[in-house]
């Protein structure tokens, strides 16, 4: 056989098995639901979303096709059917994926995108097109303007204000008790997030009595981070809090442990509350705060985190991860009450309650309301110690030495 | 003094991060921009012996030096010695291979993806305080820094008293001379990428030790490597390495004394000034 034949060969067999295939798919009863999922696979937020956000799509899609679909009115169950597609953390390319996905694909629904920075980028082509979008993982002030301009946005992670509030609520709690002066050696990635967060923060911290002594940022992927880590130390403060990003937390925090840093007080932002901080760091990670937070003691959370485990083979976080799950139970819900009409089910998302991981949801100005703040490694957990309106906040510890 | 030891360790490791492609770009003429890819493939390497066999990470050089070795090997032979025989000139051959290697670049995150997962790679190894002058270092900093001395020390040895080496710089200097005194150029060029294939690799194993590393990082250390191999000089070790240096003190010191959120804009600024006053790196021969 020449190579000529040989391809043809290939060809013929690569049609044969399409038409095989579409052959089944019409033999079902009912088609699937078809769900476009936009996120990083590669560059800078990758390794994120492979934490926080893919494995949840992957567990959510395997539980609902494991019990046959979802349960439509008519009684009918559809399966669901993912269709994903890597923007390589480039807004560009989220906004690119969207619109193919909406157009060519025509899929019934969109998963929002990740990350703060990648969903507000989106939300124009998701608005355009009519698509719901339940964003998990964007925290920022402008979930007012943005609700109103966009109606079919919904936020649940909650606002960057919100984070820096209940920081300076603990460490002014931690220094009314007595146990921690109240100085405070803040640093932040210069990113979008940290700048944000740290300019919300200071005038926060001010306003409660707290003292900034020492107040840099640094750039985003900085090798070495040992001359912020030493800078803070001398500045001898009592707290020491970083708006960080994963690989700076993960950085500061083995800074710190070599420096001897051991504030009694020592927070860090994103990726505090991912399983591989404590594999990194081990049992002195213990009374470090951090972003997020969860209740892992209920029931529906024990069984969430023990199904993304043996779903996915990874555990999942213990901030976004749960977010990030009940916002496709909210989907799922939604779908299963009007059907796949997309204007009846963003309507319905912004009326009803769902039954979430994360206990009751009930979007008020397409907002959840009540979210984890801050949460804390407390014998090898992470537990939510501060929360806007939560229930099952741990009580906060002071950390004693690496 | 706390500055200096800080900047030298971070030149140090900036010197490993650049050692490889210094080899790539000088001798092979190779401006390879799927470097990074290698070192962390290499700092993999070193993950997995460390999770999952609990074995010292350095052990991983034993499997990810040769491997990186054989691999750069193949890649110049099948890959890059068609763009190498097409070229008509240096620049044809810069201009082909940049494209190349960026378009590798992309594979190779896409095949680390797939072996590796996207998550992050982090783990403590060595990570305690040792004193130095009264002042803690990360311990883990400090052996990078040893290992980076032992590694430029036997590159420059190697390169100046072997004979090997003396091939390979004369190469670097002028293929085409260097092919009428009876050096197999192609060979000598095979020799040197797979040689600083693996160099990186090794590097890519001394990082992760104090570094959080994933698939998609690769073109962060791409970015600093291209820095200083352009501002010491083209296929000069030493160059490579006082530029790590100049580097890592540069940016300690502006971090130090200055504000941490200067030290790019100090790194862009003494690439700016190089460039500027000596475009051929700081021991780089004019070209006529």
């Amino acid at each position: 056989m020449n190579r000529r034949t040989a391809l043809k060969a290939v060809i013929a067999a690569v049609f044969a098995g399409s038409l095989a295939s579409l052959a089944i798919g019409a033999a079902h009863a009912a088609d699937p639901i078809r769900i476009g999922a936009v996120a990083p696979k590669t560059g800078p937020l990758a390794a994120g979303a492979a934490v926080t956000h893919w494995p949840n799509i992957q567990l959510w899609a395997h539980q609902v096709n494991e019990q046959g679909g979802l349960k439509m009115k008519d009684g009918t169950r559809r399966k669901v059917e993912i269709i994903e597609y890597d923007d390589r953390t480039n807004p560009g390319e989220t906004i690119k994926a969207v619109q193919r996905l909406a157009t060519q694909d025509k899929v019934d629904f969109i998963l929002a995108p990740y990350g703060t920075g990648l969903n507000l980028a989106a939300a124009p082509i998701f608005a355009k097109y009519g698509y719901p979008q339940i964003t998990s993982t964007s925290i920022t002030d402008k979930t007012a303007e943005l609700t109103k301009r966009y109606p079919s946005i919904f936020f649940t992670l909650g606002t960057t204000t919100a984070l820096a509030n209940s920081v300076a609520g603990i460490l002014v709690k931690l220094h009314n008790e007595g146990k921690i002066g109240n100085k405070v050696a803040m640093v932040n990635v210069a990113d979008a997030f940290g700048i944000e967060l740290a300019e919300s923060a200071r005038p926060i911290f001010k306003d409660a009595g707290l003292e900034i002594v020492f107040d840099k940022s640094y750039p985003l992927g900085t090798q070495d981070l040992s001359p912020i880590v030493k800078g803070a130390k001398a500045a001898n403060p009592d707290a020491f809090v970083a708006w960080s990003y994963p690989p700076d937390t993960f950085g500061l925090t083995a800074q710190a442990k070599i420096e001897g840093l051991d504030t009694k007080a020592f927070y860090t932002a994103v990726a505090t509350a991912f399983p591989v901080y404590l594999a990194k760091f081990g049992k002195s990670v213990n009374g470090v705060l951090g972003a997020g937070g969860v209740n892992p003691d209920t029931p529906a959370m024990k069984a969430y985190y023990a199904a993304h485990k043996k779903v996915t083979g990874k555990d999942a976080d213990y901030w976004a991860s749960p977010v990030m799950y009940a916002t496709l139970q909210v989907l799922g819900q939604a779908i299963e009450a009007v059907g796949t009409d997309r204007k009846a089910v963003t309507d319905y998302i912004k009326n009803a309650t769902f039954k979430t991981v994360m206990g009751p949801w009930k979007f008020t100005n397409q907002s959840i309301h009540d979210f984890w703040t801050v949460g804390q490694w407390q014998n090898g957990t992470f537990y939510g110690v501060a929360s806007t309106g939560l229930s099952g906040a741990k009580p906060v510890i002071t950390k004693t030495g690496w | 003094m706390d500055i200096l030891i800080t900047g030298v360790l971070l030149g140090a490791t900036y010197s490993l991060i650049a050692m490889g492609l210094t080899l790539q770009y000088g001798v092979a003429r190779i401006m390879n921009l799927a470097n990074g890819e290698m070192l962390v493939a290499g700092a993999f390497g070193a993950f997995w012996v460390f999770t999952t066999q609990k074995l010292s990470p350095f052990t991983s050089v034993a499997f990810v030096a040769p491997g990186a070795f054989v691999l750069n090997w193949l890649i110049y032979r099948f890959l890059l010695r068609p763009l190498v025989r097409r070229a008509k000139n240096r620049g044809m051959l810069e201009v082909d291979s940049i494209l190349a290697t960026f378009g590798m670049a992309f594979a190779f995150v896409g095949i680390m993806l797939l072996v590796f997962g996207g998550e992050y790679f982090t783990y403590s190894y060595l990570d305690e305080p040792v004193a130095i002058f009264g002042s803690p270092f990360g311990l883990n900093r400090v052996v990078a820094c040893l290992v980076s001395v032992a590694l430029c020390g036997l590159l420059y040895l190697g390169l100046n008293a072997t004979r090997t080496g003396m091939a390979l710089r004369a190469v670097a200097v002028d293929p085409a001379a260097a092919g009428l005194v009876a050096i197999d150029v192609p060979r000598m060029s095979t020799f040197a990428f797979a040689l600083g294939g693996a160099v990186t690799a090794v590097g890519g194993i001394v990082l992760s030790t104090f570094l959080t590393m994933d698939a998609s990082i690769g073109i962060v250390f791409t970015m600093k490597a291209l820095i200083i191999v352009i501002m010491g000089g083209v296929g000069d070790v030493r160059g490579a390495i006082i530029a790590s240096l100049i580097l890592g003190l540069a940016e300690t010191a502006v971090a130090s004394l200055i504000d941490p959120g200067l030290t790019l804009a100090a790194a862009y600024l003494l690439f700016l000034l190089v460039l500027l006053f000596r475009p051929e790196g700081l021991f780089g021969r004019r070209q006529s």
